[in-house]
């Protein structure tokens, strides 16, 4: 319990680690889209923990890193074969982004920081802590954009679409929103 | 001229770190000091380069000829971290002043995914979206200026970061939160470019 809380609030892999900020700003233009990157890297992270923390008493020390990588890219690729079966619409709107989950530095910085070194059990608590963490960052910072930049969340309309800054869903929104996020985060954890 | 038009292109208006988002963690995390920006654009593009050649290759004389097209992740990712190791090997013996001045940056190439995103987009040929044949001339073109895109915003950015060392930020908003503000501005003013493809198409009649 104490390692899967510990992902989501202590050790928030987007707001506190900074890590993976290639898909947490290329695919949160809108909350669907964050959410459905979230759970899709979240879904990579439980298994590679998994399988590595099962065989991590078989690779011999020198060959690791690349050892892990092959087992990442495997999933990512079994991954990208489902989303492209059964959601294809999803992998319209992430597109590039589901293959670069390979090297999305969560994984396999979890992979050597804590799946090699620990039970499979509480890896896999690991996987799910932080793969929690990060889909909960990625949809807050998909909510946020979509919110100011066309006045909807997950397609509910709050405001008239007229009032929204379209700069939000565009790149440059990405960094501020996101920078805006990390100062408040910052400031909830020091009150 | 198409050649000119996929430069251009890839540097200013489509800036692979400040509108595609590839390659992030090395802009955020490299970007404090414009010697070592220098050095890890140098890097970068390096490797860039010869990545997407190799890649190209493997895509059209392996996998698409046996018929392998759904290993392309796993081929890729070991192709460009066999590389990177070579590369550090190579450079180690033959160019130690180099070496000295990548060797750093070298080992963190491999999980920049500016290299794999972009092998990735040559080797599928969707980058050239200006009606151009995706062969392997127009992909090293390609690379070779988003590299340079690539270097262009990181050091550009290193010299933002190095004025705000001095500056007086607020408390909550120091250290990374308001580097990603300034990222956003400067791609809002990267945004600027945005037509100029299209004006380019016209004037060179592609």
């Amino acid at each position: 319990m104490k390692v899967l809380l510990n992902g989501i609030i202590k050790e928030n892999p987007t707001f506190v680690l900074l890590l993976g900020m290639c898909p947490t700003l290329g695919t949160t233009s809108s909350a669907i889209n964050g959410l459905s990157m979230g759970l899709a890297t979240m879904a990579v992270l439980i298994f590679s923990n998994l399988i590595i923390s099962l065989i991590k008493n078989l690779i011999p020390d020198m060959v690791r890193i690349p050892s892990f990588i092959v087992v990442i890219a495997s999933l990512v690729t079994i991954l990208q074969m489902l989303i492209k079966a059964y959601a294809p619409e999803v992998d319209k709107s992430l597109g590039l982004f589901i293959p670069l989950i390979v090297v999305n530095c969560i994984i396999l910085g979890r992979a050597e920081a804590f799946a090699a070194k620990n039970g499979v059990v509480s890896s896999i608590c690991d996987g799910i802590g932080m793969g929690i963490g990060f889909t909960i960052a990625l949809t807050l910072l998909g909510a946020v954009r979509e919110l100011l930049g066309t006045g909807k969340v997950f397609d509910t309309m709050l405001f008239p679409e007229e009032y929204g800054a379209l700069v939000f869903v565009l790149a440059p929104g990405a960094f501020i929103a996101l920078g805006y996020l990390i100062a408040i985060i910052n400031k909830i954890k020091n009150a | 001229m198409a050649y000119i038009l996929i430069f251009i292109t890839a540097i200013f208006v489509n800036n692979i770190v400040l509108s595609q988002f590839l390659g992030i963690c090395p802009f955020l995390g490299v970007s404090k000091k414009v010697d070592s920006a220098l050095g890890m654009g140098a890097a970068v593009a390096f490797v860039l380069t010869l990545a997407t050649i190799v890649t190209y290759l493997i895509q059209i004389y392996v996998l698409n000829a046996f018929g392998l097209e759904y290993l392309q992740t796993i081929a890729f990712i070991l192709v460009i971290a066999a590389l990177v190791q070579m590369v550090e090997i190579i450079l180690k013996k033959s160019a130690p002043a180099l070496y000295q001045a990548l060797g750093v940056f070298l080992p963190l190439i491999t999980t920049n995914c500016c290299i794999l995103g972009v092998a990735i987009l040559v080797a599928n040929g969707t980058y050239a979206t200006q009606g151009l044949e995706p062969n392997l001339l127009t992909g090293v073109v390609f690379a070779i200026s988003t590299a340079i895109g690539f270097a262009l915003a990181l050091v550009v950015f290193a010299g933002i970061r190095e004025q705000l060392a001095m500056m007086d930020v607020p408390k909550g908003m120091q250290g990374m939160s308001i580097a990603l503000v300034t990222a956003g501005l400067l791609a809002m003013a990267f945004m600027g470019f945005s037509g100029v493809d299209n004006g380019l198409k016209t004037l060179f009649g592609l």
